[in-house]
This record gives C-alpha cells, structure tokens and sequence, in this order.
C-alpha cells in the first residue's frame, strides 16, 4: 500500500490488444488499483475467467495471474467449476455486455439466483465491438449500429436490475466517466461473498460511438457524464425521463447464504448421515 | 455406504456403474443437465458425491454443464458430464475448447435415437460420427464403447485414464440399452483398478501448451499464472491468432498426440479373425448379439469371426484391416444407417466386401437370428 500504483506490476510484457480511447483500459486500471489498494502485492489469490470479445482481453493472459479465457458467453460456467473446488481463491470474471448478457446471459441469471461466490465485471460498451458494431441486448432503442442501419427497433436490457432480482449480493454501476466511483466499488465487491456484479459502461469509440454520432471517446465521456443520474434522483422519475439516461451507484448490498456456503454444508450433512447409517 | 463398494459380485444398472466407476477413478466433480437416457447418473452421483466429499451440481443446461466440468479439471481434479444426443449436441463447442486447452474430462453421452428429440427413450447408435466430429476444426476424439454393465464400469475407468494421459476430453459412447440394463458385475477392489493421473509441471515449468506431445498440467491457485485460452496460442499459452507456423504446430500436435498413439488406445475383443469366411465388426449393445449368432453360424459350419470395438475412436484400423485380409465378407450391424460401415469400408479399401446391417427405431436390437440370416444371406450370395 505504502509502494506507490504501477499497473505494470500486474501486467505481463506484451502489448495490449485495445483500440486508442478504448474504455477497457479505464476498467482494467480501476481493477488493478483496487487490488492494490487492498494490499494485494500480486494476483496469486485471483483467478480470472473470461469469454469472447474486446473485455475478455482485460485478463487474458495480459494479467500475471490464472487466466482462463473461455468460450463466448461460457466464462460463468467455468467460473462456478473452478469456485466450487477452490473456495480460497478469489473468482473474478470479466466480460462484454454481448458475453455477459448476450450470449452467456441463461448463466448470468442462474449464478446470481445460486449466490455463487464470484465477482463478475461486465464491460458495457452497448454494442458488439469486436465482431465490428452489431447491435447488442444493451444499445439503447434507436441507435444505429451494423445490423441496425435505420435504428435499433429493440429496447435494452438493465442488467443491474436484473441481477437485484435474480438474487445477487452486490450490484452497482458505474460509467468509465467514473474510474473513482469504479474502483471504491471493486474494491468493496472484492471483499464481499456472494455473487457480485459491477457493470462499467464504457465507451467504443471504433465501432460505436463514430456511427451514434460521436467524435471522440472524449465526447462519449462528456455523454456519460452528463446522462448519468443517480438510484435515488433515478426514484422521483417516470420510465419516459429515464429513457436515455445512464443510472449509476449501488443497487444493493446484502447478505445471503452464498452457493459456496450451502453446497459445503450440504456435503457435511451427507458425510454425517452417512456415518450414522 | 462404504467409500467404494467392496469387491464382490453385484446387479446393477449401466448408468450406476458408470457412476461408481467414476468415483473409484477419483472423480469429484459433476455437473449435467436433467436428459434420458443419462439422468440416473447425476442422481446417482449427486448422492454419492457429497459423501465422498465432492461436488455434484444440476446446471441451467449442457453448455454450463460441460464448462463447469472443464473449470473443475482446472483446478486438478477429475471431472465428469453425462448427457444424451440433444445434450451432446450443445456440448460440443466446448468439447473442442476442452481438446484445445487440453483439458482432460469424461463426457458420457447415453445415446438414444435422434435426430433431434427423436424417440428420446429408446437406444439408437447414431451420435458415431458425432463422437468423432461434432466440433468444428480439425481435431481428434477418443470414443469408448461399453457393451455391457461391466464395461460401463471398466470403460468409465478407461475413459479417465485416457483423459488424464493425454490431457484431452473422452467420450463413453454408450447406448439406452447398456445405460439402463440391469445384469451382474463383478467389482474389481478398489486397489487392484490401475488408475492414470495427469502429469503435474516441476515448480519452475512455464510450458504447459507445447514442447512435447503431452505437456505438463499446472492447476489454477498453485502460482504458475497459467494463461488458459481456446483461441490459438504458444506453448506459454499466450495468444498467437496470427501466425500460421503457430496454428500449425499446435493444431498438429494436438492431433498427433491421439493419432500417433491410436493402436495403443485401440481396444476391442476379437475371436477367430484370422481363420474366417465370414466377420462381424461391431460396438455397443449391438455386439450382443454377435455371440449367439457366430455360434448358429458354427453350427451351420460357417466360419464366423468377430472384432467387438471397444474403442470406436480413433478408429482401430490395424485391426480391421486385419479382417478385411480374411474375412470375404465383413458384416457391420448397428443401430443407425451406417456409421461405423463407412469407416470400415474405408479402411477395407476394396480387399472385401462391406455388408450394412442397420436397424432404427423403436430401441428394438439386432437380434443374433437377423444377424445369423445376413451371415447365411451373405454365404449364398458369394
């Protein structure tokens, strides 16, 4: 903690894949200066699990730590394969919003009802980045991306909320206008139990932010910043004022028995039944 | 119940030796998603397991199923899915990611008759060439074929084994019929089953995706920083998408590892091959019948002989062509429309005649008098 932040300490030597003014860089710097501020010299404690897409890079293999860059939409899956034999190691997943909430999300619901012991960081960039901007579960209704030329006939999903229902023990929000905000939040989500869930809004300014009208990921900040409302300003709105508007903070922190806790307790009950029998 | 039964004579069904042969192996993760004919093994397990101090968990499908069985071998433990055509299916994209991560784990596929939901609890034979190239790319399977409780047993411990040596996914190719049939097993103990680890890296070891046919197999928590990815990468396991030399020697490699080895992962139960008119080659509750219908055969004075697979991939070709040097005719019966015929023919190359004997539908067998009318049928026609 004394020892000042350097980012390379977690890095291995070898370039990094993203695009200039890419939000991915604010998200895997918000996460390494968390861990540092934790006290943690290295990544030994962590394991990080991944899928496809820009996101999935954050870890993979650029951290020096276990990486195990999955298949897309799969990271969760392996996750809870690698959780429930190694309970003492810190389970993080990184993915995009097509991985998490595309694809993988039957995986994202199902690990949130179980409280699995994991802390899943979704980069939400709105958008297919990768694969060259095709709409996504999470772009907002009437933007223009590949595959919807005159405007995005579909409404996006709010993950966060989502995962309040399903039975997650941390949410929050964050846009990468907020690294402060982001890092506080990893940090308290590193420490919990329980199935946490940060979400990163964050800027593609490649296959984006250009074809929505944006310069610059500069511009998409400022857009952030200024179509960022708070849970609580968010409350005393109707859906039409909230259409559009980014909102950001805790959506809940509590305390449930967690998947790692009942799965062990379960297999000290059968140990014990048994030998009775 | 005791740790593991002890050795003695039992009656039980397919899936539930399968399920113990799992945990004699050490087996201490499964996850499977409901499916018949294959759900007596996640019920078996997720009894067993707990008691054993494992871990047995019902996911939200086959795709989370067979990835938490991957993450699991991760972390150095042995692991196991089991799961039906429809559930197969799902799992093989992630059965090609498990063959390029190199990561050993059993999947048993309890086939039933497909396509699709097909007549979901009756047997069929049909995933053959599914088992062999379900995911895409090239790559290469090992398949077992039990035709027996005992073998679903004995293979299950195979199927481990294999896994463990050459770092890869196996497949128990089963069937309904062997799955769900009842019938005496002899238990080998516990101490006399030979039982295959993966090799473990030396504490200053970083290559674990290269330099030799089968590299070493670090867990996650153990402080190697292994770089795990199914995107092409080097023996570091870093990421190389773009360079053809790399591609190349990993994807060869990996191929390599079971093809160069297939005779010794060859396995199958032969009789009378070098001395015979007329052979059967068969797999799988199919092959039951061969006995009794070599022994009509025999009565009738037909010399009959029989190779029985119990490995179907990679496909045991010394053997069958082999047969094909002897027989002048070569019988394949199975429960689908030809599958294993064409492997056969292939490998027969014209030196005999390849006859199909297929039957769908219903889960009915090949009887050994249909199969001892294709034997007389096939005398009289050369």
């Amino acid at each position: 903690m004394d020892e000042p932040f350097s980012i390379r300490k977690y890095l291995r030597p070898i370039p990094l894949p993203f695009c200039p003014g890419c939000g991915g860089l604010t998200v895997m710097s918000a996460f390494l200066r968390a861990v540092h501020e934790l006290g943690h010299e290295n990544l030994s404690n962590f394991v990080f699990c991944s899928g496809i897409g820009c996101s999935s890079w954050i870890p993979s293999p650029h951290f020096i730590a276990d990486s195990v860059h999955t298949l897309h939409g799969r990271s969760i899956p392996v996750a809870t394969g690698i959780k429930l034999l190694r309970p003492d190691l810190n389970v993080v997943v990184f993915g995009g919003d097509g991985d998490i909430v595309g694809i993988g999300l039957s995986h994202f619901i199902h690990a949130a009802r179980r409280n699995l012991d994991i802390l899943v960081i979704m980069v939400n960039n709105m958008v297919y980045g990768m694969t060259g901007g095709q709409v996504a579960p999470t772009t907002p209704f009437k933007a223009k991306t590949t595959t919807t030329p005159y405007g995005s006939f579909e409404h996006p999903l709010d993950a966060a909320r989502l995962a309040v229902t399903a039975g997650a023990s941390y949410v929050s929000r964050w846009t990468t206008a907020h690294p402060n905000e982001l890092k506080e939040s990893m940090k308290n989500a590193i420490e919990m139990k329980g199935f946490r869930y940060i979400e990163a809004v964050s800027q593609c300014p490649t296959a984006f932010g250009r074809r929505v009208g944006f310069k610059d990921a500069g511009e998409m900040l400022k857009w952030f910043k200024e179509n960022t409302i708070t849970i609580k300003q968010a409350e005393s709105l109707n859906e039409e004022d909230l259409t559009g508007k980014i909102i950001v903070g805790e959506f809940v922190q509590r305390q449930r028995p967690t998947l790692v806790e009942t799965i062990y307790k379960t297999i000290e009950e059968a140990q014990k039944e048994n030998e009775e029998n | 119940m005791k740790k593991f039964p002890e050795a003695n004579t039992y009656f039980w069904q397919g899936n539930e030796a399968c399920a113990e042969a799992a945990l004699a192996t050490g087996c201490r993760f499964f996850a499977g998603y409901p499916i018949t004919p294959a759900s007596e093994i996640a019920e078996y397990l997720s009894k067993r397991l707990p008691q054993v101090g494992g871990i047995a968990i019902q996911m939200e499908d086959e795709m989370a199923s067979i990835g938490a069985v991957v993450g699991a071998s991760w972390t150095g433990n042995k692991a196991m899915t089991a799961t039906s055509g429809p559930g197969f299916d799902l799992m093989q994209e992630t059965i090609g990611w498990a063959f390029m991560t190199e990561t050993p784990c059993v999947i048993v596929d309890v086939q039933r008759a497909g396509p699709s939901t097909g007549q979901a609890t009756k047997c069929g034979q049909g995933d053959v060439m599914q088992s062999r190239w379900g995911t895409h790319g090239d790559y290469s399977a090992i398949a077992l074929s039990p035709n027996s409780v005992q073998e679903m047993f004995e293979l299950t411990i195979k199927a481990f084994n294999l896994a463990e040596k050459y770092r890869t996914p196996v497949i128990l190719l089963a069937d309904e019929i062997v799955a769900h049939m009842r019938e005496r097993i002899i238990l080998p103990s516990s101490e006399s089953i030979e039982i295959i680890n993966r090799r473990k890296p030396k504490p200053n070891e970083k290559t674990f995706f290269g330099l030799e046919e089968v590299p070493p197999m670090p867990s996650v928590g153990e402080g190697f920083n292994v770089a795990v990815t199914g995107s092409t990468h080097n023996e570091y396991g870093i990421r190389f998408t773009a360079d053809p030399t790399v591609h190349k020697q990993l994807v060869e490699r990996l191929n390599n590892k079971i093809q160069n080895h297939a005779e010794e992962i060859a396995d199958s139960e032969t009789y009378n091959t070098d001395d015979c008119q007329i052979g059967i080659i068969s797999f799988g509750c199919t092959s039951r019948a061969i006995y009794e219908a070599v022994e009509i055969a025999e009565a009738k004075r037909i010399k009959t002989g029989y190779i029985r697979l119990k490995t179907i991939w990679p496909f045991p070709e010394k053997a069958v062509r082999q047969l094909a040097e002897t027989a002048e005719k070569i019988i394949v019966p199975e429960m689908n429309l030809r599958q294993i015929f064409y492997e056969v023919q292939r490998v027969a190359n014209g030196l005999t005649e390849v006859i199909p004997l297929n039957k769908i539908g219903g889960g009915e067998l090949i009887t050994p008098e249909e199969l001892f009318e294709k034997i007389q049928e096939s005398v009289k026609n050369g």
